[in-house]
């Protein structure tokens, strides 16, 4: 079973959502998502100030088996892509609820009445035999 | 590899195994008022000496005129060992086999390719070739939308100076993909694209600029002033380009301040003959730091797990196969042979055997267009410089004239009153290093005798 924190909310499509303390939020892919995906080689992470829709495609995480859209949680702003996936796409792998975040936004509304607990998405996980 | 077809024991005992009775079957989703009942119009079967009679008979029909048309297509000398090599059983498919990596030599064919490619046009990165030119220039026009994450607009510039058959298809491929295509204007004394024209996007979202180098009317550009307006103003630069001319005229990789972008271009007169349009293949290279969104494949260099070098497929995850819908492109494939033809004739020729061709090409040129225009009646339209190519002013339509000339066994060129009515009766002439003094001067003669009758007439 892989981890699942349970400070965060999750996507249905195993993203996950970080509230931080200047009102922005950070998202990611799951522990399960990058264990998937196998070893991560490249991540297309969206630039500053793009405004995204909710469930818009807004990176794309390719590993030597697939390139894979991610699909934004909430509708927000961009405020910064994650620098270090760059050169360093194994971030992802090694640390996916940590340094291996994909981007940063500033929610347009309040976020999320569609997006799991830790304790539904670990339902989700069962559910779907992982 | 063998590749034997399924006999029908095989066909009845896949068929058994998921409980269908006739290969028919498997086709039933299809409405009966959609398919094919009877191939009418199909002629009856020949056996292989019916068929060969019928084929030389036909090929005769096609005589063995002297070409002078270019317009994308063009015959240069193909030395005789590019098509003894390149249809030895071990090259002679159109495909990269299944299971890629099991034919090392077909990949290290694609891989020499690729490099080749890179260093013709000044960039870092080559795919394993595309359909044709045209196909090329759409593909690139997509590609430029995705990459370029400065603009939103899904704008693409294309002056008209641009080969017409590449605009249509362009337009027809990623036209409907939401790439809007605007039109840029040539200098109507000059023949090319001036950067004048492009100030009226200034301060616009605009994607990308398609410049063609020489251009269709076998002009030379002003490359670096027109991609200096598009770098300065974060627009991609499409390029798109003659081969052969590269090995004279600066590559790509170094117009401007920053270079093209993208760099495409009709790879057909690398060793592949003139043959009823085709097969031809396209080329695409660019920066590195667009190659995830290039479309089509690449080969790439590595180690096996003794050490070893080999070659691989790489960045497939993008790929169609992978990644369906959102795959950098659905209508790609390599062209294997003629990719093949082309890396034999560019190892044979070399830079200094290419630079030799384009030398030629451009000398038999100025030849041909001085030979032409001492013919009364008969102008140069453009006085710009040139690579191989030419457009022609007459004093009367150009149709009549090129069929008295054809039915002398001369293609005089190709007609531009379709394409371009706005410039009068013009045709585009080009001479290869294939044409000698004799043959131009045959072609002036009769092109004299031809407008001599017309006027007296």
């Amino acid at each position: 079973m892989s981890q699942v924190p349970a400070d965060l909310t999750y996507t249905k499509s195993h993203e996950w959502v970080r509230k931080l303390k200047d009102g922005t939020v950070e998202i990611g892919i799951t522990d399960h998502a990058q264990h998937e995906l196998g070893d991560l080689v490249f991540a297309e992470v969206p630039e500053k100030g793009r405004v995204l829709a909710a469930g818009e495609a807004c990176a794309v995480v390719e590993s030597v088996k697939a390139a894979s859209d991610v699909y934004c949680p909430v509708a927000g702003e961009v405020t910064e892509g994650n620098p270090d996936l760059a050169s360093a796409p194994e971030l992802i792998n090694q640390d996916a609820f940590g340094r291996g975040w994909l981007l940063r936004l500033r929610p347009a509304g309040a976020p999320g009445g569609a997006l799991l607990s830790a304790a539904e998405y670990e339902e989700l996980l069962r559910a779907e035999g992982s | 590899m063998a590749f034997i077809p399924h006999t029908e024991a095989d066909v009845a005992e896949m068929l058994a195994a998921i409980g269908v009775a006739s290969i028919d079957q498997l086709f039933d989703e299809i409405p009966a008022s959609l398919r094919v009942r009877s191939l009418a119009g199909i002629p009856a079967a020949m056996n292989e000496m019916q068929i060969g009679k019928l084929m030389s008979a036909r090929a005769q029909t096609d005589g063995r005129p002297l070409c002078f048309i270019g317009a994308g297509a063009y015959e240069h000398h193909i030395p005789a060992a590019v098509w003894a090599v390149a249809t030895r059983g071990e090259f002679y498919s159109a495909y990269t086999p299944y299971q890629a990596e099991a034919s090392q030599g077909t990949l290290q064919v694609i891989y020499e390719y690729q490099t080749m490619m890179a260093s013709l046009t000044g960039m870092q990165v080559a795919n394993a070739s595309l359909y044709d030119g045209a196909s090329a220039l759409a593909e690139a026009c997509l590609m430029a939308v995705r990459a370029n994450r400065k603009s939103k607009s899904q704008r693409v510039l294309v002056p008209t100076s641009v080969h017409p058959h590449y605009r249509k298809v362009a337009s027809a491929a990623a036209g409907n993909q939401a790439v809007r295509f605007e039109e840029v204007p040539f200098s109507a004394t000059e023949g090319r694209t001036l950067a004048a024209a492009l100030a009226r996007f200034d301060g616009q979202d605009i994607t990308a600029l398609v410049i063609q180098q020489p251009n269709f009317f076998g002009v030379l550009e002003d490359v670096d002033a027109l991609t200096r307006w598009a770098s300065e103003r974060n627009i991609f630069v499409i390029a798109v380009v003659n081969p052969t001319s590269l090995a004279l005229l600066k590559p790509p990789g170094q117009w401007g301040a920053a270079g093209a972008d993208i760099v495409v271009g009709e790879g057909q007169p690398l060793g592949v003959p003139l043959c009823s349009g085709g097969p031809y293949f396209g080329f695409m290279t660019t920066r590195l730091a667009h190659v995830r969104q290039m479309p089509g494949r690449i080969v790439g260099r590595t180690v096996d797990v003794s050490g070893r070098d080999g070659f691989t497929l790489t960045l497939q995850a993008r790929e169609q196969h992978i990644r369906r819908a959102r795959a950098t492109s659905n209508i790609c494939t390599n062209q294997g042979l003629l990719v093949t033809a082309a890396t034999i004739y560019m190892s044979l020729m070399g830079p200094q055997g290419l630079a030799r061709v384009a030398s030629a090409s451009h000398a038999r040129t100025a030849e041909l267009i001085a030979a032409l225009t001492r013919v009364p009646g008969v102008r140069r339209l453009f006085p710009s410089p040139y690579f191989h190519e030419s457009a022609i002013g007459l004093d009367r339509p150009v149709a009549p004239v090129l069929q008295r000339l054809a039915d002398r066994g001369i293609l005089a060129g190709f007609d531009l009153t379709e394409h371009y009515p706005e410039l009068g009766h013009a045709w585009l002439v080009c001479a290869t290093e294939t044409k000698t003094s004799a043959e131009i001067e045959r072609y002036a003669s009769a092109l004299g005798d031809v407008m001599k009758a017309a006027r007296a007439a």
